[in-house]
C-alpha cells in the first residue's frame, strides 16, 4: 500500500474511532446532568406515583451501559430516539433544521473563506504598510465585539434604520434561493465578521513564514512581482495551515451559530438545541451533540487530509 | 555590447541589526569595492563569512537580502546603472540579464512545483522564449550538465532528485532565460566532494559552451582556482587583493592571502594503538525502525585511550548512525560495544549516569546546542552540579578554569550564546563536554560550519586539550584535510561499511581501494589544471551524482 493511502486511512479511523468517544462522554455528560425529565413533563404538583410510572415508560429507569447500546444502534442506522418533550421523531424534526443550519453556514463560508485569505493575501503584500495594519485592526475588532452584539447592531442601522434586509431570519421551503439569500443576509455577515480575522491572520502568518524560504528569493530573482511571488510560490505551501483554520471557523460555523440563530430567530439547529435543554429533553440534546461533535470531527479530518494530499513529498514518492 | 559586461565602483552596503538588550544600529557591511567583469569571462569572489562576498554577488542584481540596503556607489550592467533604475526595470534585469545560482539548491527550489515549471519561469515571464521553446531549450540544458534522463527530469519534484542533480537542475535555470552573467553563490559548498566535481565540472562546462560570464562566490579558494579567470579577495567588506587567478594562487602579496593559500598548519604524529581501548565497536549492524536496509553493515572500530580516530565518509554512508548507536540512541540489531572495560547497554535507557558522564558528545551546530536563554556559566556549569554535585564557589572556580582552558576567560561567565562567534560557541560546548571529565567525546562534524582559519583554531584547541585531559576523539567528519591534521586512526565508511581501516599513514597511503582513491583525490587542490586532471584519472563514478 503507498504511504499515502496508508496516512489516508489511518487519518479517517482514527476520526472514527473519536467519534465513537464522543458518543460515549455525551451519553455520560446528560446522564449526570442534574434535573428530571418526568419533572419537567408532569411540573411541579406531579405525584410520585405518576413520576414513576413516566420514568418507567421512558426507560431512564434501565441500566446506562445498555441504554448507550441501545441508542448507538439507533443513531448508527440513522433512529435518533424521539424527543419525550412532543414525542416527535427527532431526526425528522432535525433534517429540516440541519439543512437551514448548513444553508446558513455555507453562504456565510461562501463570503468569509475567499474575503479572508484575499485580505490575508493583501496584508502580507502590503506587511508593516497602512494596508495591512488597517486590515487587523479592522478583522481584530470585529472579532473582539461579541457577536450577538454586532447583531444588534447592524439589525439596528441596516434592517431598522436603512431597511436593506430584514431583521429577522425567516425562512421556509416555498422561497426562492434569491429569497432566501435576502433574508439571511445579516446573520451570513454577522458570521463573515466572527470568522474572519482567525482565518486572515493565519492565511497572513502562514504566508509570511513561508516568504522566509530560500525558494522564495529565487522568485524574487527571477524578476517575478509581488504578486506573482505570493500567489505561484508562497501560497501553494501555505496551504495546509490555512486549510486548518478554515475548517475550524467553517465548524464554528455549524456549531457556535446558536447565539445568532436565536438573535435572527433563524430555525436552525441551534434554536432547537436551545429550546430542548431547558425542557430537559434529553435525546434532543443527545442527538444534537452527536451531530456537531460529526460536523467538527469531519471538517477537522478534511483539514487533515487536504494537509496530507498537499505536500508534494507524500503526492509524489521516490 | 561595451565592453565590460559588469562594471562596480565603489560600492557601499549597509545594514541594520538589531544587538540584543541595544537600539537598532546602522552599520556598513562592505566599504567600497570596484571592480570590471568582460563578457564570458568568470570572477571569483573568496573571503570567509562576514566578508561581504553574497552580498556583493546579490547586489549585481540590485537585491538585499533581509534589512541590506545598497547605501552607495554603482553598479552598471550593459551599461546602464542599475541602482538608478525603478522597480520595473529591476525587474527586467533580474532573470533575464542576470541570474542566480543559490548554496542550497534544495532550498532554492519550491517544494510544491515541478522542476520544469521552476526552470523555465523566468525564461517566459520574462518573454525571452515562450514555453515550448523555454522547455527544449532546458532540456538541452540538462543533458549538457550530465544529468540523467534530461528529457523527463524535468516532470519530477525537487524531492526526487538528488542533492548534486538539484545543483546542476538550478544551474539550468540560471542559464535558461540565456543571462548575459550568472552569479554562482558557493554552488558546490554544501556537496559531498565526490559530487562536488562533478557539479564544479558541469558549470565549468557550461559557463565555456553559453559564453556566459559569471561571478563564482566561495569561501574556498582551491575551489574557486578551478573555474576564475580573475579573483578578489575579500574581507570584512573590503577588498584585500584583486589579480588574475594565477597571481593570486602562484604569487599572493597580501599575507592575508597568503594564509588561505597556505595549507592548514596543524601537525600531528601519529600514536601507535595502546593494548586495551577505551571503546571497542563489535560487528554492529543497524537499521532505523520502519526501514527495510541496514544502514550500518558489521562494523567493527577500536578508540585508544587519548587518541583520536577518525570515522570520515559522505552523506549517506552512515558514520552519523554509527555515533547514534555508540550513544544508545538507535540500539544495534546485531553486535555490542564495550566502553571501557565494561559492556554498555545497548539502549541509551539502560545506562549508568557514570556511562552518560565518561562519553560526552560535541555537534555539528553549536547555536543550536545551547540553550539561547542561558548564561555561559550556566550552560557549563550544569554537567559540574549534575554529575559531580558542585555549587557556589567551587563550581564558579571549575567554570573560570574551564574558561581558561578554551582561551576565552572569566569575562565570558555572564554571556549569552547570542553574543559569541561561532568559533566561540564551538569552544563553550567543548568546555561542556569536558566538564563531565569524560574518557571519550564524539565530535559531530564540529568544523564543518565554520571558517577555515576559525576551524584550525577549534582544531588545534581539540588536541590540546587531549594531551592535557587525555580524552580520547571519535571524530566523525567529511573533511579530508581534517582528518589528516588530528587523526590517529582512520575508518573509511562507505554505504554502511567500513571500507578501510587502520593507522592513518596506512589508510592514506596506497595502494588504494576504488573508493578511497576517489575520496582521496577529489579533494580540491590549490593549483591550475587539477579539475580536468582528476576526471580524466578517475576509476569510479562518485556515489551522489
Amino acid at each position: 500500500m503507498s504511504p499515502i493511502v496508508k496516512l489516508l486511512a489511518q487519518r479517517i479511523a482514527l476520526s472514527l474511532l473519536l467519534l465513537l468517544l464522543i458518543s460515549v462522554v455525551i451519553f455520560a455528560g446528560t446522564i449526570v446532568l442534574p434535573g428530571d425529565v418526568a419533572q419537567s413533563i408532569l411540573g411541579q404538583s406531579a405525584t410520585p406515583e405518576a413520576l414513576a410510572n413516566l420514568r418507567a415508560e421512558l426507560g431512564v429507569n434501565d441500566p446506562p451501559v445498555q441504554r448507550y447500546f441501545a441508542w448507538l444502534f439507533g443513531a448508527m442506522q440513522g433512529d435518533l430516539g424521539t424527543a419525550l418533550t412532543s414525542g416527535q421523531d427527532i431526526a425528522d424534526a432535525l433534517s429540516n433544521r440541519l439543512w437551514n443550519t448548513l444553508f446558513l453556514a455555507f453562504w456565510a463560508a461562501m463570503v468569509a473563506v475567499p474575503l479572508a485569505i484575499f485580505l490575508g493575501l493583501l496584508a502580507v503584500r502590503f506587511k508593516d504598510r497602512w494596508p495591512d495594519k488597517l486590515i487587523s485592526a479592522v478583522t481584530l475588532a470585529s472579532i473582539s465585539i461579541p457577536e450577538f452584539l454586532i447583531g444588534y447592531v447592524l439589525m439596528y442601522f441596516v434592517a431598522v434604520k436603512l431597511q436593506w434586509a430584514p431583521s429577522v431570519a425567516m425562512i421556509n421551503d416555498s422561497m426562492s434561493l434569491l429569497d432566501k439569500l435576502n433574508s439571511i443576509a445579516l446573520p451570513v455577515a454577522v458570521l463573515t465578521l466572527v470568522v474572519l480575522a482567525h482565518m486572515m491572520r493565519m492565511t497572513r502568518a502562514a504566508i509570511l513564514n513561508v516568504m522566509q524560504s530560500a525558494y522564495i528569493e529565487t522568485a524574487e530573482l527571477k524578476g517575478l512581482n509581488a504578486f506573482q511571488v505570493i500567489y505561484r510560490h508562497a501560497f501553494p505551501n501555505a496551504v495546509a495551515p490555512i486549510v486548518n483554520v478554515v475548517m475550524l471557523n467553517l465548524a464554528y460555523l455549524v456549531v457556535g451559530v446558536v447565539v445568532i440563530e436565536v438573535v435572527f430567530v433563524y430555525p436552525g439547529m441551534g434554536q432547537y438545541l436551545v429550546d430542548h435543554v431547558s425542557k430537559r429533553d434529553v435525546p434532543v440534546v443527545q442527538a444534537c451533540g452527536l451531530i456537531f461533535a460529526a460536523v467538527y470531527i469531519g471538517l477537522n479530518m478534511i483539514a487533515d487530509i487536504v494537509a496530507i494530499l498537499s505536500n508534494p513529498r507524500l503526492r509524489h514518492p521516490k | 555590447m561595451s565592453d565590460t559586461l559588469l562594471k562596480v565602483r565603489d560600492l557601499k552596503i549597509g545594514a541594520t541589526i538589531f544587538p540584543p538588550g541595544e537600539k537598532p544600529r546602522d552599520i556598513e557591511i562592505v566599504h567600497g569595492v570596484s571592480f570590471d567583469l568582460a563578457p564570458g569571462k568568470v570572477l571569483g569572489l573568496i573571503g570567509e563569512s562576514g566578508a561581504g562576498k553574497s552580498t556583493i554577488g546579490l547586489a549585481s542584481m540590485a537585491y538585499g537580502r533581509g534589512g541590506v540596503k545598497i547605501t552607495g556607489g554603482e553598479v552598471w550592467v550593459n551599461g546602464r546603472d542599475i541602482l538608478k533604475g525603478g522597480h520595473k526595470d529591476i525587474r527586467r534585469l533580474r532573470g533575464a540579464e542576470v541570474t542566480y545560482v543559490s548554496q542550497s539548491a534544495a532550498a532554492s527550489f519550491n517544494p510544491a512545483k515541478k522542476i520544469m515549471d521552476q526552470v523555465v519561469e523566468a525564461a517566459v515571464e520574462q518573454k525571452k522564449f515562450s514555453r515550448k521553446d523555454a522547455e527544449a531549450r532546458a532540456r538541452v540544458l540538462f543533458a549538457k550538465l550530465g544529468l540523467p534522463d534530461p528529457d523527463n527530469i524535468g516532470d519530477r519534484y525537487p524531492h526526487q532528485v538528488s542533492g548534486g542533480q538539484l545543483q546542476r537542475c538550478m544551474t539550468a535555470l540560471a542559464l535558461c532565460p540565456e543571462p548575459d552573467l550568472v552569479v554562482f553563490d558557493e554552488p558546490t559548498t554544501a556537496l559531498d566532494v565526490t559530487t562536488q566535481i562533478d557539479v564544479l565540472m558541469a558549470i565549468k562546462e557550461a559557463i565555456r559552451d553559453t559564453g556566459v560570464a559569471a561571478l563564482y562566490i566561495t569561501h574556498d579558494l582551491a575551489v574557486v582556482a578551478q573555474v576564475s579567470d580573475d579573483i578578489m579577495v575579500l574581507r570584512m567588506g573590503n577588498t584585500v587583493e584583486y589579480g588574475n587567478v594565477d597571481q593570486i594562487i602562484n604569487d599572493p602579496q597580501e599575507e592575508y592571502t597568503k594564509a588561505l593559500v597556505s595549507v592548514r598548519s596543524i601537525e600531528h604524529e601519529e600514536k601507535a594503538p595502546t593494548p586495551d581501548p577505551v571503546l571497542s565497536v563489535r560487528n554492529v549492524t543497524a537499521r532505523y525502525k520502519g526501514t527495510q536496509f541496514d544502514v550500518l553493515k558489521n562494523v567493527n572500530v577500536d578508540l585508544y585511550p587519548g587518541q583520536t580516530l577518525a570515522v570520515v565518509g559522505e552523506s549517506g554512508s552512515g558514520k552519523s548512525t554509527l555515533a547514534r548507536v555508540i550513544t544508545g540512541l538507535l540500539p544495534p540489531r546485531e553486535g555490542e560495544i564495550e566502553f571501557a572495560g565494561r559492556k554498555l547497554s545497548p539502549d541509551l535507557k539502560g545506562r549508568s549516569r557514570e556511562d552518560l558522564r565518561e562519553l560526552q558528545m560535541i555537534y555539528q551546530m553549536a547555536d543550536v546546542a545551547m540553550n539561547p536563554r542561558q548564561t555561559v556559566g550556566t550552560i557549563i556549569g550544569r554537567p559540574l552540579e549534575f554529575y559531580f554535585g558542585m555549587r557556589g564557589a567551587e563550581k564558579k572556580k571549575r567554570i573560570i578554569e574551564l574558561l581558561d582552558e578554551i582561551e576565552l576567560g572569566e569575562k565570558f561567565i555572564d554571556r549569552y550564546p547570542a553574543e559569541l562567534s561561532g568559533g566561540q560557541k564551538q569552544r563553550v560546548c567543548i568546555a561542556r563536554s569536558l566538564a563531565a571529565k569524560p574518557k571519550m567525546i564524539i565530535c559531530d562534524e564540529v568544523t564543518s560550519a565554520l571558517d577555515p582559519l576559525v576551524a584550525d583554531g577549534i582544531l588545534k584547541l581539540l588536541l590540546d586539550l587531549q594531551k592535557i585531559e587525555d580524552v580520547a576523539y571519535l571524530f566523525i567528519t567529511h573533511d579530508l584535510a581534517t582528518v589528516r591534521a588530528i587523526s590517529d586512526n582512520i575508518a573509511v565508511m562507505y554505504q554502511g561499511q567500513v571500507q578501510r581501516y587502520g593507522g592513518k599513514s596506512k589508510v592514506l597511503s596506497p595502494p588504494f581501494d576504488d573508493y578511497t582513491d576517489l575520496l582521496l583525490s577529489s579533494v580540491p587542490e590549490m593549483r591550475l589544471g587539477w579539475l580536468e586532471e582528476v576526471i580524466a584519472n578517475r576509476k569510479m563514478e562518485s556515489a551522489g551524482n
